[in-house]
């Protein structure tokens, strides 16, 4: 392979989203053909594009594979514990309600063991982006069955195929009281990256799901090829229905991805109708928490 | 500095213990709490919930305690002083994220208002039996610091030096009330802002380009630099360097976690405090915490009146335990008895360093549900004293 010092005509150039990414962090622990990077890059994009003050940009994640993103990006960066990171980030926010609070955590960590979590903070409406990488398996710990995992799909504890029903994803965060709800696959960049830059400039509680592959373990155990041919397969299978009624769009195995954007409301958030409220009753005596946080000034 | 006067109910009030955690957290500066109701605690928040709107503090009930301490520590990162507040069964599920916040190097506060356990146990009625989960709850190694005040007064006082020990150390504080000390309700004075010494949080005054989170320099703790100030810094619950990035290695362990427990162990004297009566010349010394402090000087002043040489000792600082206080009694007594509401905790070490002296450490146990009788404490003294 010839470097850039052979060929000194070739100016190496920096990668378009280098400052949003801890590069000193490279190379990263991702597999080849995973589609987190994608994702990452995506937001990355979103960011840039958006003219956000970075420095009030906060990143939280949970544990997995996607959990590392935290610890990837160039903001501040929390890799907190298992299935937590909505709660973390829901007292980032509260502390500092300047802030723009991203939660940027897997399948697993978002709905199995965080769950909980989850349907409050979309129940509260609770000013948080949240970012679900769904690889419909646990790909950290090396391919166990997930609450995402589709119907008959093979993972290493249901080595004879999932007989457990999944979750269906937008529906649940719609349910919930989710005000922003999309889902992409990450062969989606344009789209997804203009969903994350609607979704930044959104209050409340927004979830966008993406769709990526896992090649070292769901493909793999499923013999459903390399990464690429799972992008293959989400060109050929991936149906854009914005509006979609969210009860049908769950996913079977090896079936049909709906993707688009299902819910897009304007409704009050958490910290909009808490204001409010206390306004209301408790007029003049009301102190909000300053926007730049509640620590005790000198 | 001086406590923010619009936390500080200044005055002479009547209040259970619970109360006074609640105003005390809120002198203290405390701006941030997340809870779950729980009883012998949910007073603390009800409190809190009604008086933080007035103040520009926010209360949020979380789905459950796994929550209350995620969001605690999250809030910490803004720089805001932070707590929760829980009691055994809640207490259990906050340990996860107690070691998250240790890991971290994350100020904040936990109050265990103690009830009976295993399990559901007792949910109205006193227990002391968490005292060994408020040191070793959560995984791995780490260090906390731990307080046990005996009446709604010392509550109140004792929360101001928690959320300080939290700065300072930049550890979580636990404050192990138990439910007598929880719902008695007695005098408690608070004193004018002025007169409230307050530990602020201290940001770093590097420049982003220079700071490393975890970078010590010597000093016990780093400086702290919190979300949203331009250091996009990163923080990890994995073992990490100075630059706060995880590290898998036996040397960054190593180096990583010495500090987190050096930081407490090396200032064991700057942070225990006891309260001591008559130990010199004592040929039994009870030791005791919370609720069973009081009743224990009820069964030495028994004791004393059939003729026992008896001191007394207080633990208000239950963790670290004061060691060095300890081995030093141990050699000029007979024996140490230890009443506590569980099968024997704290007189574990008691035990510990009484025995390189020779000196006995007597449990007198209680299942929870109640308060010793005191003349069992004091048969217990007699016995020692023999």
């Amino acid at each position: 392979m010839s470097t850039p010092a052979e060929h000194p005509e070739v100016l190496p150039e920096e990668h378009p989203v280098a400052p949003y990414i801890r590069t000193d962090r490279m190379p990263h622990i991702w597999c080849p053909t995973c589609g987190i990077g994608t994702v990452v890059k995506c937001f990355a994009t979103a960011l840039a594009e958006s003219g956000l003050d970075l420095n009030k940009v906060s990143v939280v994640s949970g544990i997995g594979c996607t959990g590392r993103v935290a610890g990837y990006m160039k903001l501040d960066g929390f890799h907190t514990t298992h299935g937590r990171a909505i709660p973390f980030a829901t007292g980032l926010k509260l502390g500092r309600p300047e802030l723009l609070v991203t939660v940027f955590s897997g399948d697993g960590d978002l709905v199995g063991i965080g769950g909980n979590h989850f349907i409050h903070a979309a129940r509260r409406n609770m000013d948080l982006l949240v970012i679900l990488v769904n690889n419909f398996i646990y790909g950290m710990t090396g391919g166990q069955n997930a609450a995402t995992t589709p119907l008959t799909a093979k993972t290493s504890t249901m080595p004879y195929g999932n007989f457990e029903r999944a979750f269906n994803l937008p529906q649940l965060a719609a349910s919930c009281g989710a005000t922003y709800v999309a889902r992409w696959t990450c062969l989606h960049i344009r789209r997804l990256t203009k969903a994350f830059g609607e979704a930044l400039k959104r209050r409340g509680f927004r979830f966008i799901e993406v769709i990526t592959p896992c090649a070292t373990l769901y493909a793999r155990l499923n013999k459903l090829g390399s990464g690429l041919d799972l992008m293959r397969f989400y060109h050929d299978n991936a149906e854009i229905r914005h509006g979609a009624d969210t009860r049908e769009v769950g996913i079977a195995f090896q079936d049909r991805i709906v993707c688009g954007k299902f819910v897009d409301e304007e409704q009050p958030s958490f910290l909009e109708m808490m204001h409010e409220h206390y306004r209301k009753t408790l007029g003049s005596k009301y102190v909000p928490t300053p926007p730049e946080g509640g620590w005790l000034h000198e | 500095m001086k406590a923010d006067p619009a936390g500080v109910l200044t005055g002479v009030h009547y209040l259970d213990g619970d109360f006074a955690c609640g105003e005390g957290a809120m002198a203290a500066g405390c701006r941030f709490v997340a809870g779950y109701p729980i009883t012998p605690s949910t007073e603390v928040v009800e409190r809190i919930s009604r008086r933080f709107p007035l103040m520009g503090g926010t209360f949020i009930q979380m789905e459950d305690e796994l929550g209350s301490m995620a969001a605690v520590v999250g809030a910490s990162w803004t720089g805001t002083k932070s707590m929760t507040v829980t009691s055994g069964p809640g207490f259990s599920l906050m340990m996860e994220n107690i070691g998250l916040a240790a890991m971290m190097e994350t100020p904040c506060v936990v109050v265990n208002v103690q009830r009976g356990g295993p399990s559901t146990g007792l949910p109205t009625m006193v227990g002391q039996a968490d005292m060994m989960q408020a040191r070793w709850g959560s995984h791995g190694d780490y260090e906390v610091i731990a307080l046990s005040p005996q009446s709604p007064q010392e509550t109140f006082d004792l929360m101001i030096n928690a959320f300080n020990l939290a700065e300072v150390y930049r550890v979580p504080v636990l404050v192990m009330m138990d439910e007598c000390v929880g719902h008695m309700t007695e005098k408690v004075v608070i004193p004018p802002a002025e007169e409230i010494e307050i530990v602020p949080r201290t940001l770093t005054g590097q420049p982003p380009e220079s700071y490393l989170p975890y970078k010590v320099d010597g000093k016990p703790v780093p400086e702290f630099a919190r979300a949203g100030d331009g250091y996009r810094f990163h923080t990890t619950g994995l073992t990490h360097d100075e630059r706060g990035y995880p590290v898998m290695s036996k040397e960054c362990q190593e180096k990583c976690v010495s500090r987190l427990l050096d930081k407490v162990r090396r200032n064991v004297d700057n942070i225990v405090r006891l309260e001591e009566r008559e130990v010199d010349g004592a040929d039994v010394v009870v030791v005791a915490y919370g609720i069973t402090a009081r009743v224990a000087r009820i069964g030495v002043e028994l004791a004393k009146l059939q003729g026992a040489k008896v001191g007394f000792i207080r633990l208000i600082t239950v963790w670290p335990f004061p060691d060095r206080r300890i081995r030093a009694v141990a050699e000029k007594v007979r024996a140490f008895v230890v009443p506590e509401i569980n099968y024997g905790q704290m007189v574990l070490e008691v035990e510990r360093c009484a025995a390189k002296a020779g000196a006995d450490a007597v449990l007198v146990p209680h299942p929870g549900g109640g308060v010793h009788d005191p003349k069992r404490i004091c048969e217990a003294i007699l016995g020692a004293a023999k």
